[in-house]
């Protein structure tokens, strides 16, 4: 008896209950502009007419102040610096990186919010601090998605003082 | 039309859980049972039969063990007919969900009747399994005809 006849006509003892939603998901108008901005590979954060700082991705109102942001917008580097890292070793889908790899909280340069992204490089080289910078698709594969960027990877560049990074730890 | 350049832009969005459940002793016998296209209740310290089979007496919580086979056949005690079926139920043409109380069990439990169209369908009518080719011990394995 092969292993699949035996299968079928031993007891069931697992039952497989998938569960699905489909939704039809509208990104509002705030979104939907820092979503075309990255399909031109800009970055674009809004900035808090109350106090100043800079929330990355753009958004409707200052989630702080609940002051509606209006339609400016604050383009900001590809460049950031770690504020923490994790080494991930469980499989997920969409990561473009091979297992193990490191997610890491990017501090954009010129934003005051993270930006939770992997990160390309040698495990034991990953530090707070360290300076990293986008890695994109090639032009012609982006599109309106976040998924324009495959991951960070380290610059030559010195680390981030520690308290330019402190508050977002 | 185009939309204008400030539409919020959209995007279908999927989410979904490949949930596995273990069954335990009395729901592997219930499944297993189903797979063999009979149908499994288990009874109950006043003798009442429960269908289906579950661990424990709603009522006294107290652990249930005695298998009892009910149906294959049962009446319907209440339905709805369901006009215009949505993409995840059940069945691509109309048909009624339907509480279908098994011959031999004392509790009815929701399914779904293949009856062709609202005419055929009554409070109290007889109705029988129709199982696919290839049972593999779930609850869709089968859905209710008239009888
Ligand atoms: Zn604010």
């Amino acid at each position: 008896m092969s292993a699949k006849e035996e299968q079928a006509s031993g007891p069931v003892m697992v039952l497989s209950c998938p569960i699905s939603l489909d939704y039809a998901y509208s990104a509002g108008q705030s979104a939907s502009r820092f979503l075309r901005a990255i399909a031109e590979g800009k970055l674009l954060g809004q900035r808090c007419p109350v106090d100043g700082r800079v929330y990355f991705p753009s958004r409707g109102s200052c989630p702080m102040h609940g002051v509606t942001f209006g339609d400016d917008a604050v383009e900001l580097s590809d460049k950031g610096t770690i504020v923490t890292f994790s080494i991930v070793r469980v499989p997920s889908q969409n990561i473009a990186l091979p297992l193990p790899y490191i997610t890491v909280n990017v501090l954009l340069d010129g934003a005051d919010t993270i930006l939770i992204h992997v990160l390309d490089a040698k495990l034991e080289d990953v530090h707070m601090g360290m300076r990293v910078q986008a890695v994109w698709k090639p032009r012609e594969e982006w599109t309106t998605s976040t998924a324009n960027i495959l991951y960070f990877r380290p610059i030559d560049e010195p680390d981030a003082k520690y308290e330019t990074y402190k508050e977002h730890i | 039309m185009t939309k204008p350049a400030t539409a919020a832009l959209t995007a279908p969005h999927h989410l979904s859980y490949t949930y596995k459940r273990s069954l335990g002793k009395v729901l592997s016998a219930f499944f297993t049972a189903l797979r063999d296209r009979r149908f499994l209740g288990i009874r109950r310290a006043n003798g009442s039969v429960l269908f289906p089979a579950k661990e424990y007496d709603p009522d006294t919580s107290e652990s249930l063990s005695e298998l009892v086979e009910v149906g294959p056949t049962g009446i319907v005690t209440t339905w709805v007919w369901v006009a215009q079926p949505r993409r995840q139920q059940p069945l691509a043409h109309p048909f009624a969900y339907a509480l279908v109380k098994l011959d031999g069990a004392d509790t009815p439990f929701l399914h779904v009747v293949d009856a062709g169209s609202e005419s055929k369908m009554a409070t109290g009518m007889r109705v029988r399994p129709r199982f696919c080719d290839v049972p593999k011990g779930a609850i869709d394995d089968f859905v209710f005809e008239p009888a």
